[in-house]
């Protein structure tokens, strides 16, 4: 039975739900010599910024039990050459691309939207949240509802109205359903998370921080419950807004786990450093996974763990079947 | 992408065990991979995915490509020390078992245009991917002479290969057991004079790579260095194993070891400034585009990929 995979990013329409992370992917070239990009609902790029940087010092990782740290500090060229080179790039390859921006002001967000505006074939803007606010003692945007909403509000006001603007939040939080309240009040089209949680390994060796920027990013199938948590609670309160979930994915089973939480859309990440062709398999996975449970529709699925008619003793394909028809 | 371009990059195939052997300190591990066979060039690497299914270790290890032959359709060789739980469990797998590889990765070694008298130099494990150089190398006329070196004789890999194949052959150990007593940048002065060396060609640690590359540079002798970096997916998009290189335009860019490398000019690596981004690095904090003159002088893209802002 082929399973009907289409979901939805705002009110665009991709083929199914899965897609890179951003930062985990570049912008789709490297991983197009394991995998067609075009197969997949959408390339999530690395956060592109209005200058080109250098990145932070090595060593940048670490690896973690069933995980990683890096202080990668969003190293790349810049937005001119990511239009000059990587969005067309992509778009010949019959990729959807979701273009994740990154600033360090209110201001440098909105160029961003705008630029990306003007070019063509940008099919979402993810708003990279996790990132300091240099106007605020460098404290991170994603910590503050206020500063979220600052950000999401001047970009969704710039960004072409037809280009759907997703929320990208750190689990790194006291109250996630908070920040993704502001959010979505601020006019987000829909919300990504989680990113990494900030973490740091000390080398017993040395006796010193492992990474050469101290704390790095956790991420990988270790934070999976995170990811599950938060998408849950952002679900249960905000249960129109689509979610892009990511998160310790690593298999189609995972996958349909952040559905149930309410995901609609899918993020593979770390697990590409294990499995170059992840987002490929673990589409195929997620549709046997469905298709083994008699789920005809993705969509029938999504957030399906909050249904109360489907707690213990019915079968998912029976529940999936009542909500569709009811 | 061309389609020859395509052919000629990596593949991520399931790869089975043919041998695992001991080879004094270190193990060979064979696999059938015919398409990594066939695309393989000497100093090209191999990553694969360590600890089975469920496994907790998720990152790629990285192992230069030892040698590549035709039986069973093609097989790669790598060799390798066991240096924690990754490559342990490497170490236990028995012929028949299957592994996830991708590779060939990186750039590999150039080769020069004409014949030239070439020194290659290894340490430790380090050396393996010198000996299939040495054999393109021979074939387009170019003589080889080996300095490898190790803390002990069971660690200089090769040893016996180098003595046969090569023109010269000089080994150095640190305890004296076997050669010279010492490192191979001991004695690199002596052996690049009486081999009239013209290219070099080097694989060990960084400190190594440095020195040679600094000695070579007194005598205005190219060195084709391999650098080892920490990786955690040996294809490019994970930016974890850069280092300061110098591009062709004179722009210091932190480069990907694993695609932009392994294989590195070794006057364009700056080896003092491994570890922090130099204040005129591409990118670095206060950097500024000195692309206004560059893009006036026209002058070229670096060689790795990366493009300054344009005017
Ligand atoms: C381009 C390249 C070629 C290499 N070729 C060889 C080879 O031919 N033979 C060989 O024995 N080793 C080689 N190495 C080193 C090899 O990748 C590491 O020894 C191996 O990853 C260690 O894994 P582990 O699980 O045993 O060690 P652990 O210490 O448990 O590994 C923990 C983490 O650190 C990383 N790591 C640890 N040591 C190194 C290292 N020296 N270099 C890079 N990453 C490291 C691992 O990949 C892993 O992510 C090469 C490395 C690179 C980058
Ligand atoms: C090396 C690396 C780089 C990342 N870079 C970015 C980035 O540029 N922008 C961003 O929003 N998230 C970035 N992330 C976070 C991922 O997109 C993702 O949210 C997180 O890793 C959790 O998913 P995972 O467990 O599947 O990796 C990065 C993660 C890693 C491991
Ligand atoms: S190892 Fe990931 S970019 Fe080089």
């Amino acid at each position: 039975m082929a399973v009907d995979l289409r979901a939805r990013l705002g009110h665009v329409e991709l083929p199914n739900p899965i897609t890179t992370a951003s930062g985990c992917a570049g912008a789709g070239r490297e991983l197009a010599q394991f995998m067609d990009v075009s197969k997949i609902g959408a390339v999530v790029t690395k956060s592109v910024t209005l200058a080109p940087r250098a990145g932070r010092p090595t060593p940048r990782i670490a690896e973690t039990a069933s995980g990683m740290l890096n202080s990668t500090g969003l190293q790349g060229p810049g937005i001119d050459a990511f239009l000059q080179r990587d969005l067309p790039w992509l778009l010949s390859r019959g990729a959807r691309a979701v273009v994740s921006i990154a600033g360090g002001t209110v201001a440098e967000y909105t160029e961003l939207a705008a630029r990306l505006s003007d070019a063509a074939g940008v099919t979402a803007i993810e708003v990279n949240l996790c990132r300091p606010n240099v106007e605020d003692r460098g404290q991170v945007f994603a910590s503050s509802p206020g500063a979220s909403a600052a950000v999401i509000e001047a970009v969704r006001g710039r960004a072409r109205y037809d280009i759907p603007v997703f929320a990208k939040l750190s689990p790194d939080v006291t109250d996630i359903v908070e920040i993704a309240s502001a959010c979505a009040s601020a006019g987000a089209d829909g919300l990504s998370m989680i990113s990494t949680l900030l973490g740091m390994v000390i080398d017993t060796d040395t006796m010193r921080p492992q990474l050469a920027g101290l704390t790095g990013g956790l991420s990988g199938p270790a934070i999976r419950p995170i990811a599950v948590r938060c998408i849950w609670q952002v679900r249960e309160a905000l249960p129109g807004v689509p979610i892009i979930g990511t998160g310790g994915v690593a298999t189609g089973r995972d996958a349909l786990e952040l559905i149930l939480a309410g995901a609609s859309m899918v993020g593979v990440g770390t697990i590409t450093f294990h499995d170059p062709s992840a987002c490929t398999r673990i589409l195929r996975e997620l549709e046997e996974e469905l298709a083994s449970r008699g789920v005809e529709r993705l969509a029938d699925v999504v957030g399906l763990a909050h249904d109360g008619r489907a707690a213990t003793g019915r079968a998912p394909s029976t529940s999936a079947r009542a909500r569709r028809t009811s | 992408m061309t389609v020859a371009e395509t052919q000629a990059g990596p593949v991520q195939i399931r790869g089975t065990v043919l041998t695992v052997r001991r080879l004094d300190a270190y193990y060979a591990m064979t696999l059938i991979a015919p398409a990594i066979a066939a695309r393989f060039r000497p100093g090209q690497f191999v990553c694969i995915a360590v600890g089975g299914p469920a496994s907790s270790t998720l990152l790629s290890r990285a192992f230069s490509i030892h040698d590549v032959r035709s039986e069973h359709g093609g097989t790669v060789e790598f060799v390798f020390e066991v240096h924690g739980a990754g490559t342990q469990w490497l170490a236990e797998r028995r012929a028949r078992d299957v592994l996830d590889v991708t590779g060939p990765l990186g750039r590999p070694f150039p080769l020069p245009r004409d014949p030239a008298s070439c020194l290659l130099v290894g340490e430790g494990y380090a050396s393996a991917p010198l000996f299939s150089l040495a054999g393109r190398l021979r074939a387009r006329g170019s003589s080889i002479d080996f300095l490898l070196g190790g803390a002990t004789g069971e660690r200089v890999f090769g040893a016996l290969t180098a003595r046969r194949t090569g023109r010269s052959a000089t080994i150095t150990t640190e305890d004296g057991s076997l050669g010279i007593r010492g490192t191979v940048t001991d004695v690199l002065d002596q052996v690049v004079h009486e081999a009239r060396t013209e290219v070099v060609y080097a694989c060990g640690p960084m400190p190594v790579l440095r020195e040679v590359t600094a000695l070579a540079r007194r005598y205005d002798i190219p060195v084709q260095a391999a650098v080892e970096e920490a990786m955690a997916c040996g294809i490019g998009v994970c930016m974890a194993c850069v280092l300061p290189v110098v591009g062709s335009d004179g722009v210091t860019r932190m480069s990907r070891a694993c695609v932009d490398g392994p294989v590195f000019r070794g006057e364009q690596v700056r080896w003092d400034d491994r570890g922090t981004i130099p204040f005129d690095a591409f990118g670095a904090p206060g950097w500024e585009p000195r692309s206004r003159r560059a893009a006036a002088g026209g002058s070229g893209n670096g060689q790795h990929g990366r493009q300054s802002r344009g005017g």
